[in-house]
């Protein structure tokens, strides 16, 4: 076990801060003050745009330098396949458990393992 | 189910039995954070401290992979921000109800405050009775979220040192699965759909773009398509929260 860096602390430190600092302070106001419409409206597409944000280059671009929109990217076929059982299913669980199998599947197929 | 007759210690078992399907989808990504955050060089101290003190798994798993990419410290705290602000929402959905809550609880219960808790607690805080116990719903629910968490984390770590390439047993693959499993449920009208393309389009086209700022800007017009998309196509459920999304 090696210990904490410096760098870790601050970094812990500051993202407790922040997470923090979104969670609460709304927690604690809102309800007492009224905060304008448009910022619920926004807040709504908060999720899914960051989420795609980190997902997609994931999946289309495993390597992090191209875009490989081949069969030979296990991630972009299991992508799909996940997206698709999600959609139909709206299961999390099965999302993650068929995703996976088809992404370890598919690589021992192509021989990447 | 609510018991007929609330007391604080019903509502709290109430909550904590509640959120036990929930955590059928934190185990394994608490597990996966774990491994991968040891795999990206975190020590395993502050990989379990990040648990403990943050307590945000999306953020801590995309954190673990900037520590990999050699990120400032900065910009991994203002990409931890972004990723959070849904939580706003959620806060900003349950405040109504808590109102009259002192500070020793609105404390701690926005510390805990997570997607799967939201769920279970703003479903006891809908329901007609009222108990004037449902914050302890909410401590139920938020005591095995936090507790599970911990462990799974824990779990993870020490898997983690044992596997020597946990990224060629497509660990990392395991995140993105569950992404995808958030994501979909939300895509429910235009307006969703036409923010998820313009994030998926510019995430990849911007990619090149130094410190990650490519995931800040493809965020960002996501935000601003999906707004500017529901002038043209007005949503009838625009002010009800996501709480499909466990």
């Amino acid at each position: 076990m090696n210990g904490l860096t410096t760098r870790e602390v601050i970094m812990i430190l500051g993202m407790m801060v922040v997470t923090f600092g979104v969670r609460y302070p709304v927690l604690a106001i809102v309800g007492k003050i009224d905060l304008p419409e448009g910022v619920f409206r926004a807040l709504r597409y908060v999720p899914p745009a960051v989420l795609t944000a980190i997902t997609v280059p994931a999946l289309l671009m495993p390597g992090g330098e191209r875009v490989v929109v081949s069969h030979t990217n296990a991630y972009l076929v299991a992508g799909i396949v996940a997206a698709f059982v999600s959609w139909k299913t709206k299961s999390l669980v099965l999302t993650i458990l068929i995703g996976m199998a088809v992404f370890l599947g598919w690589r021992w197929l192509i021989g990447v393992i | 189910m609510p018991p007929s007759i609330s007391t604080r210690r019903s509502e709290f078992l109430a909550g904590a039995r509640a959120t036990l399907p929930l955590i059928l989808g934190a185990i394994p990504f608490g597990i996966i954070y774990g491994a991968v955050a040891v795999a990206n060089g975190l020590s395993p101290a502050a990989a379990q401290g990040m648990s403990l003190f943050v307590f945000a798994g999306s953020a801590q798993f995309i954190a673990a992979g900037l520590v990999a990419e050699g990120l400032p410290v900065g910009l991994i705290i203002l990409t931890t921000f972004v990723v959070n602000l849904r939580h706003a929402l959620y806060a900003a959905s349950l405040a109504p109800f808590m109102k009259h809550l002192p500070q020793r609880w609105l404390i701690p219960l926005g510390f805990w405050l997570t997607d799967e808790s939201y769920a279970a607690t703003i479903a006891r805080y809908n329901a007609p009775d009222d108990s004037p116990y449902k914050h302890w719903f909410y401590f139920g629910s938020a005591a095995v979220m936090y507790t599970n968490w911990q462990i799974c984390t824990l779990i993870g770590i020490l898997a983690g040192q044992q596997i020597p390439d946990p990224q060629g047993w497509g660990l990392d693959f395991a995140m993105v699965v569950t992404f995808i499993g958030i994501i979909v449920p939300l895509v429910k009208n235009r307006p969703a759909l036409v923010s998820v393309i313009v994030a998926g389009m510019v995430s990849v086209l911007a990619n090149g773009l130094p410190n990650k700022l490519g995931l800040m800007a493809a965020a960002l017009l996501g935000i601003a398509a999906g707004v500017l998309a529901e002038i043209a196509w007005p949503v009838a459920d625009q002010l009800a929260p996501a709480e499909e999304n466990a």
